[in-house]
């Protein structure tokens, strides 16, 4: 056992190169243009993710007299948590309490409403660029501002990740109150916990490089949750319900598959070698996930499919998403084939054996896809990436307890969250539309409108 | 004058088109259907197989003179053959009236075929 490690070990280092952190240490604290010019990119490419990417993926998924629903939810989910982080989630999230007790858990009120922040604010997190500012303390190298709306982007893809799975049949209106709920007691928490400088789980030594724990484990066992309580679909029959457009889902797939380079590489916060390495393992790993995916339906159900290869690049992306920042591509690869292996056997058998109705598998694919990455960053972390961090593999086995403790701590933290919210939703609006207006699809009864329309 | 509404398999439908060429056919419609019978497809969709029965198939509609009816049969019955579970069923109707809209001519004479 002991060579194996050795072996794959040495096969890790032999591929990755060396990227150490740098400080500057010049006098006055400035804003550095590449990593700015970079970021305002990045954090474009982050809501390509969301719209029209993550609409399409999932729009092309159901049937046709829901896909104007889907598109409706997530672009009112960007428009509303954007307005939502301003106001009090980006203070919430990562900002300081003035609370002694609370600082670990949750961030206080001070930046609300973007209080306090000038535009020539230096933002307080980085990564490998940094720089003393005049009171000796590091700074980053970009606009705080720009760190916020990047930040931001990732507050509103994560609740909109969840929309996979109580589509059809959700009413407009729960699934708005539970939207901002969720992301109000739920994510903002669980960013600060990971992410912020007083974070709990930051200070305990997580490794969370995207937002493997924050994002995809936290809306995924959102998913399952929301999947369960809300019941089937009227016209569910234990096996997906046929998808209306494939090349919706395909296009979707790509967009998001590209954004994931903003999402990913941008989350070193600068223009620099940790970037770059973290664009190439999120792109082997997507690919690696794509490959293993086609091929186990090829072996297994004959065919090669569309929506398996889409399916599998993004559970393959999802996964890297926590290593990305750690992993050499070796990691990247062994990321790719165990998350498509698990996920495909997720989807494929234990979903219908358990019976529940995932519509279009947000648990098995993205829950399920940041739980193996989260967890495998632990394990295949790489010293020759972020001198500072290191995996199982290469020794450093508390790594991986921190990782299974991080991610179970939100396991639960999500899973009881989610069904409070979701339940005083209920109690408040409603989540369930009626059987007759699920039988004739939301986009007639929630919206009144129709996608596709015989109209010369 | 009689109407003829033919179910065939998709595939087929260039075969059946040629032949109702060659029989001197050469104005119809036709619209793709989706209907439930006998025949499933296999269908996989992110590893969970199921049976689907959606059938897909396209319809035929062709209004011709009575003389020009068998022929019109034989050649959909000829090309549309394959042996095989759903090659689909031929519906034969009466036509009361047929006009043209152009010349408000009436009778067999309004038909495209002559």
């Amino acid at each position: 056992m002991k060579k194996y490690i050795l072996f794959i070990a040495a096969f890790l280092a032999l591929t990755i190169s060396n990227i150490s952190a740098q400080t500057k240490t010049t006098g006055i604290p400035v804003i550095d243009s590449g990593d700015t010019a970079w970021m305002i990119v990045a954090t474009a490419f982050v809501l390509l993710m969301s719209i029209p990417g993550l609409a399409l993926f999932y729009g092309g998924l159901v049937r046709r007299k829901n896909v104007l629903n889907i598109f409706m939810q997530v672009f009112i989910t960007v428009a509303v948590i954007s307005v939502e982080w301003v106001i009090l989630g980006y203070s919430n999230a990562f900002g300081s309490n003035s609370i002694e007790w609370l600082k670990p858990y949750i961030g206080g009120f001070d930046w609300a409403f973007l209080n306090n922040i000038r535009i020539s604010d230096l933002s307080p997190y980085f990564i490998s660029h940094s720089q003393l500012a005049a009171d000796g303390s590091k700074i980053g190298t970009i606009p705080h501002i720009v760190f916020i709306m990047f930040q931001g982007m990732f507050a509103v893809i994560t609740p909109a990740l969840i929309i996979g799975a109580f589509a059809e049949r959700i009413n407009f209106k729960g699934f708005l109150v539970f939207t901002i709920l969720w992301s109000i007691f739920i994510y903002n928490p669980v960013a600060h916990w990971v992410w912020s400088s007083d974070g709990w789980l930051l200070n305990l030594g997580v490794l969370d490089f995207a937002g493997g724990i924050v994002v995809h484990v936290n809306a995924g066992v959102a998913a399952i949750v929301t999947a369960i309580m809300l019941g089937k679909r009227r016209d569910y029959k234990g096996h997906a319900i046929p998808a209306h457009n494939i090349t919706y889902v395909v296009m979707g797939a790509g967009l998001l598959w590209v954004g994931w380079f903003g999402f990913n590489a941008g989350s070193g916060l600068a223009a620099d070698g940790l970037a770059a390495n973290a664009m190439m393992v999120t792109h082997i790993g997507g690919a690696v996930a794509a490959i293993t995916w086609v091929l186990m339906d090829w072996i297994i159900d004959k065919r090669p499919t569309v929506i398996g290869i889409s399916t599998g690049a993004i559970a393959g992306l999802a996964a890297v998403t926590p290593a990305a920042g750690f992993v050499g591509v070796s990691g990247a690869i062994i990321i790719g084939i165990v998350v498509s292996v698990i996920c495909f056997f997720m989807v494929a058998y234990a979903k219908p054996k358990f019976g529940y109705d995932d519509s279009l598998d947000a648990f098995g694919v993205h829950g399920i896809g940041g739980f193996i990455g989260s967890i495998l960053t632990g394990v295949l972390a790489s010293p020759f990436i972020q001198s500072a961090y290191s995996g199982a593999i290469y020794g450093n086995f508390h790594q991986l307890w921190i990782q299974l403790l991080a991610v179970s701590v939100t396991i639960l933290y999500s899973g009881i969250g989610t069904y409070l919210m979701f339940k005083l939703t209920d109690k408040l609006v409603g989540v369930r539309v009626s059987d007759k207006h699920e039988a004739a699809g939301l986009d007639e009864t929630q919206h009144g409108e129709t996608a596709y329309t015989n109209f010369d | 004058m009689k109407k003829i509404e033919a179910i065939i398999r998709k595939a087929k439908f260039e075969d059946v088109k040629e032949a109702l060429y060659d029989a001197g056919i050469e104005w119809f419609s036709y619209w793709d259907i989706t209907g439930l019978g006998k025949s499933t497809e296999e269908q996989v969709i992110r590893g969970q197989v199921f049976q689907s029965n959606y059938i897909h198939r396209r319809m035929l509609s062709i209004v011709v003179r009575d003389i020009n009816l068998e022929k019109t049969v034989n050649a959909i019955l000829n090309s549309a053959w394959t042996g095989e579970t759903g090659d689909g069923k031929v519906f034969i109707y009466d036509i009361e009236e047929t006009f043209r809209i152009r010349t408000k001519e009436s009778g067999p004479d309004a038909l495209f075929n002559k």
